[in-house]
């Protein structure tokens, strides 16, 4: 008679054995993992997997992400008028897909929630077959979807993401931003705030209570008291707030002359509409006029401040208005298609989606290691924002960058903003160690 | 000091706010019994009505200048509004007072909204459970909401107040501060103002007409109206409609001070159950001043010196408050006995 019997050892083995086959991610057994790596393309297409905001507080600024996606699909496969790619300084892709294959897309709607977006990104990739993931319109969201395209072994190219952290203390090799991020907002806009207001000033924020928020009130403190500036108070406010008055009556009589609104989206047009209306902009302190400053704009959500923005300084990652030959050519193309120009959140993702079809058609592979290190300390130019680079020790591309202020005499709903400094790339640059992090290795998903 | 009165300045346009769609609540709630969660929707849709007006009168003419063309290679078009070409100063005047001249739209577009809804989809609810009262109202106002979403978009779309009411008012002088000390937009107090005249119209009507005197009997006693041959569900039909209607000018003169968006409504809404429940559940006094009191204490929270005490302390107030309240005064502040007691 045999006898089963069961020791202490080999109980603790067999639990450690189970424990790791439960544990493990659905994503190891689909039916991608047998590919060299995930979701490798074996048919005639590939898909790009377009992860933006569909519904929520962003989603009009996420149906610009799509339409550029779109368009920029159009173009990698030779329809259309060809866009920036006639522009582009890589002659790589030629029109007809990517590695010979025909691009197609899912789309994923982010409802910018970082939970929302990580399920929307994981179906797109184990269920969609999705070689990479891109879009966005929120730091949380993106360091969020970043981490889980970095565990399952897809690249993700960063939509709209100021935060310092998606390229700095939250960096993850399969991560890439073409975007700007807080630093160099507070670079590029210090030395033009110091010619219009002085270095004798007083500061005031009122600062988004999360990730990027907390950035931005930092980058603009640090570069603006290295100015001369004090200040005041850094009050933060709770995301969605929409009555800002309370936060906005003690500036009154606090002595500071300059408000900083380290808002986006809708609580800026909030915030930023109430200071007007509780008369700061027209308000003298100290002796000097008062000043709003908005750190980061967005032409959609400048709209939606109406006549409120006029005058009031900025940064933007890139403006329809622009001249140069990339970003003339963007706008014709998109103009042409949908009948109004496109938003910084359309040309950021556009260049996301060239860049990285560049990057694997350059690479001769899809393999998230093989397109990495084809965009890592990749040069280009033409893509609308003057010469350009994927500095390789954190992934972040290193650009111009646009101070902008809100127009006085707006000749039509679009032309809110004008531009007025390109501050120069040497300019915003600093060294990858300052903003911390590691890249880690790249997964290639197997 | 100045401080102290800027913050209870801000907390009355917002209390008023708040006090407007809690009365609308309590009305619902004392008179059908019907939890209501679709009411932030009828504020949302209320400064819908505003955004919709200012849309009509917005419509513009459009000519072609042949001359110029677009960045993208598309004629260049000169776009002017109907109502300036046809009415010249007065059609500007117009644009000018949309919001205000948007409450003639929205009462009766309100009022029919509210009936609809009671006779559609409300009436059915009755005799449910409250939790199914507030699903199927939670639900009716996602529906509203993305309805809006798919016409409007989600962005925030500004609507400007009237030139003259841009200003502002210095009551720094009025009560002896140096000019420019305690400066209010005028437009927020034109709100202040605007709710409690809506407050004391709703007041006057149900204390001193003969459907007021019948509404509060019914909320009363509903059985023993009933068996006196008056139509009550009728009658409350018309409540409904009304209650809608607080709310929806509640939304429409709320647009200058907070651009509507289709979501705007919901994150009223949680705030003025919060105050229904301070108020006490039924109570139309209780609901009025719970609202204008909890919206000076919330903005009292967010004063610097209270925040650098209480970190966050802006972010909890109001339910930081509720429980007190209910600790100490289980049916709240004037909350009657037998309310959602059963």
């Amino acid at each position: 008679m045999s006898e089963f019997k069961i020791t202490r050892r080999g109980l603790l083995k067999s639990s450690a054995a189970a424990g790791v086959a439960l544990a493990a991610p659905t994503i190891f057994s689909s039916k991608a993992f047998a590919a060299g790596y995930l979701n490798e393309p074996t048919g005639k297409t590939v898909t790009f997997g377009f992860n933006v905001p569909q519904t929520g507080a962003y989603a009009d600024e996420g149906a610009d992400e799509l339409r550029a996606y779109q368009l920029a699909v159009e173009h990698i496969n030779g329809e259309g008028d060809g866009g920036m790619l006639n522009t582009f300084s890589s002659k790589a892709l030629k029109g007809n897909g990517v590695n010979g294959k025909k691009v197609v897309y899912v789309t994923g709607d982010t409802q910018t929630k970082s939970d929302a977006a990580r399920a929307s990104a994981k179906r797109m990739i184990e269920k969609d077959g999705a070689i990479m993931i891109t879009g966005g319109s929120s730091s949380g969201v993106a360091i969020a979807v970043q981490g889980l395209c970095q565990d399952a072994g897809v690249i993700f190219m960063a939509g709209l993401t100021h935060s310092n952290d998606t390229t700095g203390k939250d960096k993850r090799a399969n991560g890439f931003r073409h975007f700007f991020n807080t630093e160099m907002t507070g670079a590029a806009l210090a030395p033009v705030l110091k010619k219009n207001f002085g270095s004798d000033r007083v500061a005031y924020h009122l600062t988004a209570d999360y990730t990027w928020g907390w950035s931005q009130e930092g980058s603009i403190k640090k570069y603006t008291e290295e100015l001369g500036w004090k200040t005041a108070a850094a009050v933060r406010t709770p995301l969605g707030a929409g009555d800002f008055s309370q936060y906005i009556t003690p500036v009154l009589n606090s002595g500071a002359d300059v408000l900083v609104l380290n808002h986006y989206g809708r609580d800026m047009v909030n915030s930023l509409t109430q200071a007007v209306q509780f008369g700061l902009r027209d308000k003298q302190v100290n002796g000097k006029d008062f000043a709003i400053v908005v750190p980061l704009y967005s032409r959609l959500m400048a709209q939606g401040a109406g006549e409120n923005v006029k005058g009031i300084f900025g940064s933007t990652n890139w403006h329809w208005s622009l001249q140069d030959e990339g970003s003339q050519a963007f706008v014709k193309s998109f103009g042409k298609k949908y009948g109004f120009p496109p938003s910084q959140a359309a040309h950021t993702t556009y260049c996301q989606a060239i860049l990285y079809a560049d990057a694997c058609q350059r690479a001769g592979t899809f393999r998230p290691s093989g397109v990495g290190k084809a965009l890592e300390g990749f040069k280009f130019d033409g893509l609308g924002n003057g010469p350009t680079e994927y500095r390789a020790e954190d992934h972040q591309c290193f650009k111009d960058v646009l101070v902008v202020k809100g127009k006085e005499n707006p000749t039509s709903k679009f032309d809110v903003l004008e531009v007025v400094e390109v501050t120069p790339r040497a300019q915003v640059e600093y060294p990858a160690s300052l903003l911390g992090g590691e890249l880690g290795p790249y997964n290639d998903g197997k | 000091m100045d401080a102290i009165l800027l913050q209870i300045l801000n907390g009355l346009d917002k209390g008023g706010a708040y006090a407007l769609i809690a009365l609308g609540l309590t009305i619902i709630f004392g008179t059908l019994g019907v939890v209501n969660f679709a009411h932030g929707a009828l504020f949302m849709l209320g400064a819908f009505c505003a955004v919709a007006v200012k849309a009509v009168l917005n419509i513009q003419m459009v000519t072609i200048d042949p001359t110029k063309t677009t960045p993208w290679g598309a004629p260049m078009e000169i776009r002017q509004p109907y109502v300036e070409v046809w009415f010249g100063d007065f059609g500007t005047t117009l644009l000018d007072f949309s919001v205000p001249v948007s409450i003639l739209l929205a009462i009766p577009i309100m009022l029919i909204i509210g009936i609809a809804m009671e006779r559609g989809l409300i009436r059915y609810f009755y005799k449910r459970p409250h939790a199914e009262q507030i699903l199927v109202t939670f639900g009716l106002a996602i529906v509203l909401q993305e309805i809006v979403k798919s016409y409007f978009g989600a962005n925030p779309i500004p609507q400007p107040a009237p030139d003259v009411a841009n200003g502002m008012i210095d009551f720094g002088i009025l009560v002896g501060f140096e000019a420019g000390n305690v400066v209010y937009p005028a437009w927020r107090f034109i709100y202040f103002l605007f709710s409690t005249a809506v407050i004391a119209a709703v007041f006057a009507f149900l204390q001193f007409t003969t459907f007021g005197m019948v509404v509060r009997a019914g909320m009363a006693d509903r059985e023993t109206v009933g068996l006196l041959g008056i139509d009550i569900d009728r009658r409350f039909t018309i409540v409904f409609g009304m209650a809608a209607v607080v709310a929806g000018l509640a939304g429409t003169m709320y647009t200058p001070i907070l651009s509507p968006d289709y979501h705007m409504g919901m994150d009223f809404l949680v705030l003025s159950f919060v105050v229904v429940v301070v108020g006490g559940m039924g109570s139309l006094g209780g609901a009025v001043a719970a609202g204008f009191l909890l919206g000076i204490l919330q903005s009292f929270a967010s004063m610097n010196e209270v925040k650098a005490i209480l970190p966050g302390i802006d972010q909890i107030i109001i339910y930081l408050i509720a429980v007190v309240v209910l600790l100490v005064r289980p049916r709240g502040l004037m909350g009657r006995k037998g309310v959602m007691e059963h």
